[in-house]
């Protein structure tokens, strides 16, 4: 009887323990490993025997001479810059609209429904309907900008060139915005009316209560959902994959289809792996420094 | 409290603007979906110069819609249903027991959500391939391991937002069902699971639209029998002509069961989704 009483919670656990190694773990176990490895298409099928290959996968890699380390380099920046654009757009249209959503007025339950319909969109359907909004002559982004409003003269490319990385931050954005509205709506309730009431009796203003209680409230719930969004938008695939298809243009190669197209392209999954590594060691480090830092400030305030 | 005088004249504007830039996508899905071809083919036109239900009736013939949804319906049906259940016993768990090892287990579950899904996918590809040709079992491009890999997606938050609706259900019920001679299984199905309905269905339907809508894993483990939705969709835009109007017409189709879902639950979601995040 004691016994059972032990080993129940164990029992309860094991199924989500046995497909998380299965599907997580043991595959990014596996991962590591095939890192080290010699691993091209002649192993696929035969994998153990390829050669080891020691760390040549990532000195490879990381050589800022080579074409693949240079293109690798290429996708991280392209990356770097997108992530911080979306993350901080998501996050301004997510305050503003939580912001102006505060009180009671008429049709407020709709809009708000209505805004959250992006993120309850499977993202094929949404970001295929952009597709079809950023098409060069049938759709409705040149019809607005070049027939109605004569903004350019020639009509401009969206899904190849160098317009295709603002294409790709506009769609992330419209399908990210409204989880960030949501988290920060949940989190603007959570804040007590006495803090708005004593702020307006000592004579503070809407911008001033903004500043002095919205914000510093909401500092907790603003550190995870940063980090979260980051994360997303980060190792974001879906988006730039149904946009633009199995071929990623060259300015907007975000590092997931980066090291996709690499594995798959090349079957080089030695290589591939590699990548996939260093690009967790990376997110590793970031959310490390990030969660110091955020829970130092916290602190000290 | 009062409002400044301009408030009204903000929120309207800025509320508008949102609105504009979220809803012109959808308006262009609705109003393309019943455009015939020639209008989805030319210059834009806001407003449809005719009407027809034609691209609704076609869209079945020029990819086969009808086996891809029947794909996407059963992968994420039992995918969702086998994760609920699975998720129910580990954040029972969780929640009810104090055991050497409760930390570890959900601090590890919670942290593979913010791995990159490209890192599993070589090594699954490669293991699915591999169990495959040992053991005579058909993992890849087949629905079974879409299925496998698709209910450990949703796992981490299901499990976590579950656990957060347990530890709401005050024990003092599940102690009182013990005392009448249940174990705590039992105290699990008779009492915990009842007063925890609306959080298991938030849950379920979660976890189905994570499947319904996953691209990557999908665009690599399947075949043409069992592809799914997320890449059969793509179909239509690699004919000759491109489709629009049937694909706006399939969207639409594929999108309104977890719109409807999501919006119908959205409040249970959202105590889910967020309760992490406001703790």
């Amino acid at each position: 009887m004691r016994l059972r009483r032990v080993a129940l919670p164990y029992l309860l656990i094991l199924p989500a323990v046995l497909l998380e190694l299965l599907v997580h773990l043991v595959p990014m176990l596996i991962g590591i490993g095939m890192s080290f490895l010699k691993l091209t298409q002649f192993f696929l099928r035969n994998w153990s025997a390829a050669p080891f290959a020691g760390l040549d996968n990532y000195s490879v890699a990381v050589d800022f001479d080579s074409a693949v380390g240079r293109s690798l380099l290429h996708s991280f920046l392209v990356t770097v810059a997108f992530t911080v654009l979306t993350v901080g757009l998501s996050w301004l249209f997510g305050i503003c609209g939580a912001v102006l959503m505060q009180g009671s007025f008429r049709g407020r339950a709709v809009l708000r429904a209505l805004f959250l319909v992006p993120y309850a969109l499977p993202v094929y359907a949404g970001v295929i309907t952009w597709s079809f909004l950023l098409q060069r002559d049938s759709g409705l982004v040149n019809h607005v900008l070049v027939d109605q409003l004569h903004l350019f003269g020639e009509r401009p490319f969206w899904l190849i060139g160098a317009n295709s990385f603002w294409s790709l931050i506009v769609v992330c954005v419209w399908r990210s915005w409204p989880f960030s509205f949501l988290v920060l709506m949940a989190g603007l309730q959570n804040i007590p009316d006495d803090l708005y009431e004593a702020a307006a009796i000592d004579g503070a203003g809407w911008g001033r209560r903004l500043r002095a209680v919205t914000l510093p409230m909401l500092r907790p719930v603003n550190q995870v959902l940063v980090l979260v969004l980051f994360l997303w938008t980060f190792n974001d695939f879906n988006t730039p994959y149904v946009l633009f298809g199995k071929s990623a243009p060259h300015e907007a190669d975000l590092i997931s289809i980066h090291i996709y197209q690499s594995s798959f392209v090349t079957w080089n999954f030695g290589s591939g792996s590699a990548m996939s590594v260093l690009l967790l060691l990376f997110l590793l480090l970031v959310t490390a420094v990030y969660l110091v830092a955020t829970s130092r400030r916290r602190n000290d305030a | 409290m009062r409002e400044p005088r301009w408030l009204p004249w903000a929120r309207w504007a800025g509320l508008g603007l949102l609105g504009l830039f979220t809803l012109t996508p959808l308006y262009v899905m609705l109003t393309s979906a019943i455009k015939p071809l020639r209008d989805v083919q030319g210059d834009f036109h806001w407003i449809p110069t005719t009407i027809t239900l034609r691209p609704f009736a076609d869209m079945w013939r020029t990819v086969p819609l009808a086996r891809y949804f029947a794909n996407s319906l059963i992968v994420s049906s039992v995918a969702a249903l086998v994760s609920v259940l699975i998720a129910i016993f580990a954040a029972y768990a969780i929640s009810r027991f104090r055991f050497p090892g409760r930390r570890i287990f959900s601090v590890t579950v919670l942290s593979t959500q913010m791995f990159p899904g490209i890192l599993f996918l070589l090594p699954l590809f490669m293991i699915y391939v591999n169990l495959g040709t040992a053991l005579g079992v058909e993992l890849y491009a087949s629905r079974t391991g879409l299925i496998i890999t698709y209910l450990t997606f949703s796992l981490p938050f299901s499990i976590w937002m579950l656990a957060g609706y347990f530890d709401s259900i005050p024990t003092a019920l599940d102690e009182a069902a013990q005392v009448d001679g249940s174990g705590p299984i039992g105290a699990l199905l008779r009492v915990v699971l009842p007063a925890a309905t609306p959080g298991i269905v938030a849950v379920a339907i979660y976890a189905f639209m994570t499947a319904w809508g996953e691209v990557l894993f999908a665009s690599v483990m399947t075949d043409e029998s069992s592809r799914t939705l997320a890449v059969g969709l793509q179909g239509y835009a690699t004919e000759n002509d491109v489709y629009w109007n049937q694909i706006m017409a399939a969207s639409l189709v594929v999108s309104v069961p977890v719109v409807a879902g999501f919006l119908l639950l959205q409040r249970y979601l959202v105590q889910g989704l967020t309760a992490g995040a406001v703790k």
